[in-house]
């Protein structure tokens, strides 16, 4: 059964600056089935965060198809949770109401059920003990943690993950990949996973699509073969830096073709509108 | 060449426990010492020349002409009218600027049409000195009380008005998204991220329009009528009752402080969901 199918998606901007249209993604086609996590990786201005904003429903799209557990996709839903890249916690409230936060605006569960979901949630990402403290409190890698376990409270079909360590420090974002791999096995969720470091994607996915630089076409699609649970040391397995090594040829010769990538793509595919409301 | 790991042991070294550092009096204390002992030291100068009569009255007053004067007017029951009138003005003036410059702040804030609308207006009106505006006021309300309530409210409601709809327009738009993601609704995302995020510029619009509130009060009552201790200022400043003026002075200073004061304790009980600055 697929959770996540994406056929035929197509987008274009309309880039008022250099007044022409700009096609981010052309013609995609991926299905993510229950339970699996896929990574899409990509040079940047690939248009993998395009993606990402279409299936989470921030951004409309006019050309393709995408469907959650078999429904199509307008706007945002209760069967989709999203874990930014910028942890997004309000401020003002305790790390406990944030985890309550989306479950609150859902308005699915009942107010016992919310504290029991929260209090396990906070348990699961290794913060109980913290649920008082406010975000500017915690470390970048705390936050995420509750950013993430906010996602789950809310239990949806699919997880959509926005590079969500790139802010973090190097160690952290190893841990944190450790930590999430934990985390996924016992919530078992459907994952997409959107990265531009290959070893992150890699290590862990079940399997990694590449997606070419302007316009984002889907290149290939890698199995990743491991067992699962995996350790960290696994990055040092020459199996796996085979893989690596041949995604970051694939990306390589992306760079090749269009040379530096211009961030003229990058404030196109950026940050949907939804600021101030009309 | 394998590697060898080597583990390093520590000697057994008896540590104190660490304890604050003892300060000194003094150090505890500078700016109290060294400020309360520069105003006490002004004062002195002052009232030194006062007593040496070196100072004419009819400029200046003196620091124990302007206490006893204050008595005075305590015990007549003169200074607590006054200061019952002025006060009554500020708070009616600016309770109703509060209310109507949070309310206003928001629906600017929040609606873009109410921006556009709205924005002539309050640019013109917020450019312009409000008390240029004391005359017209006192053509429409008199030399009574209601004159004085709106020259407060006019001058009180522009910082609280546009501090809340920048509040609301500078909300973080990462918040947005998430709680959009999370299917809230307009009003859910008014309620639990445009709202909550505001309540800091609202706060500080709060302390700004307290300050011209006051100068709006005095200046109000500046301007005609018989009550109220910007009268007891200007009436002071007429007959060259130099301490008369003084204790006017000293009360609109010392209600200032009081309440900026206030208001700062209120901006930062309401921040403490902030990272330390």
């Amino acid at each position: 059964m697929q959770k996540l199918e994406i056929e035929h998606l197509t987008k274009r901007y309309w880039l008022e600056r250099y007044e022409r249209e700009v096609l981010a993604l052309d013609d995609i086609c991926l299905s993510v089935a229950d339970g699996e996590f896929l990574a899409i990786v990509g040079p940047s201005g690939c248009g993998k965060t395009t993606l990402l904003n279409i299936a989470a429903g921030l951004l409309p799209y006019e050309e393709g198809t995408v469907r959650i557990d078999g429904k199509q996709v307008h706007g945002p839903g209760n069967d989709r949770a999203v874990v930014f890249q910028h942890a997004s916690l309000l401020p003002w409230r305790s790390i406990l109401g944030n985890v309550r936060y989306g479950m609150e605006m859902q308005r699915r569960f009942d107010e016992s059920t919310m504290r029991q979901r929260a209090d396990y949630l906070l348990k699961l990402v290794g913060l109980s003990g913290f649920g008082n403290h406010y975000p500017s409190e915690l470390s970048g890698g705390m936050q995420q943690r509750a950013n993430l376990a906010r996602a789950l409270a809310a239990d949806p079909v699919v997880l959509l993950m926005d590079e969500p360590f790139a802010a973090l420090d190097a160690q952290t974002r190893e841990f944190m990949q450790a930590e999430l791999l934990k985390i996924w096995a016992q919530a078992a969720k459907t994952v997409l996973f959107i990265t531009h470091q290959i070893n992150e994607a890699v290590y862990l996915a079940d399997r990694v699509a590449v997606l070419s630089a302007r316009p984002g076409r889907l290149k290939r699609v890698f199995r990743v073969p491991f067992d699962r649970p995996r350790k960290l040391h696994l990055k040092r397995d020459p199996r796996f830096l085979e893989i690596e090594d041949a995604i970051w040829q694939l990306i390589e010769e992306e760079a090749d073709r269009i040379g530096v990538v211009i961030a003229e793509n990058e404030a196109a595919v950026g940050e949907p509108t939804v600021w101030p409301p009309q | 060449m394998a590697t060898k790991t080597e583990t390093l042991t520590r000697p057994a070294v008896k540590t104190k426990p660490l304890r604050r550092p003892r300060q000194s009096f003094y150090r505890r204390h500078e700016s109290m010492i060294l400020g309360g002992s520069a105003v006490v030291l002004a004062l002195a100068i002052w009232q030194a020349f006062w007593s040496a009569g070196k100072i004419s009255p009819l400029f200046l007053s003196g620091p124990s002409a302007i206490v006893k004067q204050f008595w005075q007017a305590l015990l007549h029951g003169t200074l607590l009218a006054d200061m019952r009138f002025s006060g009554l003005n500020f708070i009616i003036g600016f309770g109703l600027a509060l209310v109507t410059g949070v309310v206003l702040g928001v629906i600017i804030g929040w609606y873009r049409a109410a921006r556009l609308l709205f924005d002539p207006f309050l640019n013109a009106l917020y450019a312009t000195p409000r008390i240029a505006m004391v005359p017209m006021i006192i053509i429409w309300f008199g030399v009574g009380m209601w004159s004085k309530v709106f020259i407060v409210y006019i001058t009180a409601v522009f910082p609280v008005l546009i501090n809340t709809a920048g509040g609301i327009r500078s909300v973080d738009p990462d918040l947005v998204r998430a709680a959009r993601a999370f299917c809230a609704s307009d009003w859910q995302i008014f309620k639990t991220v445009a709202i909550p995020g505001s309540v800091p510029f609202i706060l500080t619009g709060v302390r700004q329009g307290v300050a011209l509130g006051l100068i709006g009060v005095v200046v109000g009552e500046m301007f005609g009528g018989s009550q109220g201790v910007g009268f007891m200022v200007a009436y002071g400043g007429q007959t060259f009752a130099t301490d008369t003026l003084f204790v006017g002075v000293l009360i609109i200073a010392f209600a200032g402080v009081l309440l900026t004061a206030l208001a700062e304790k209120l901006e930062h009980r309401f921040s403490r969901w902030r990272p330390e600055r």
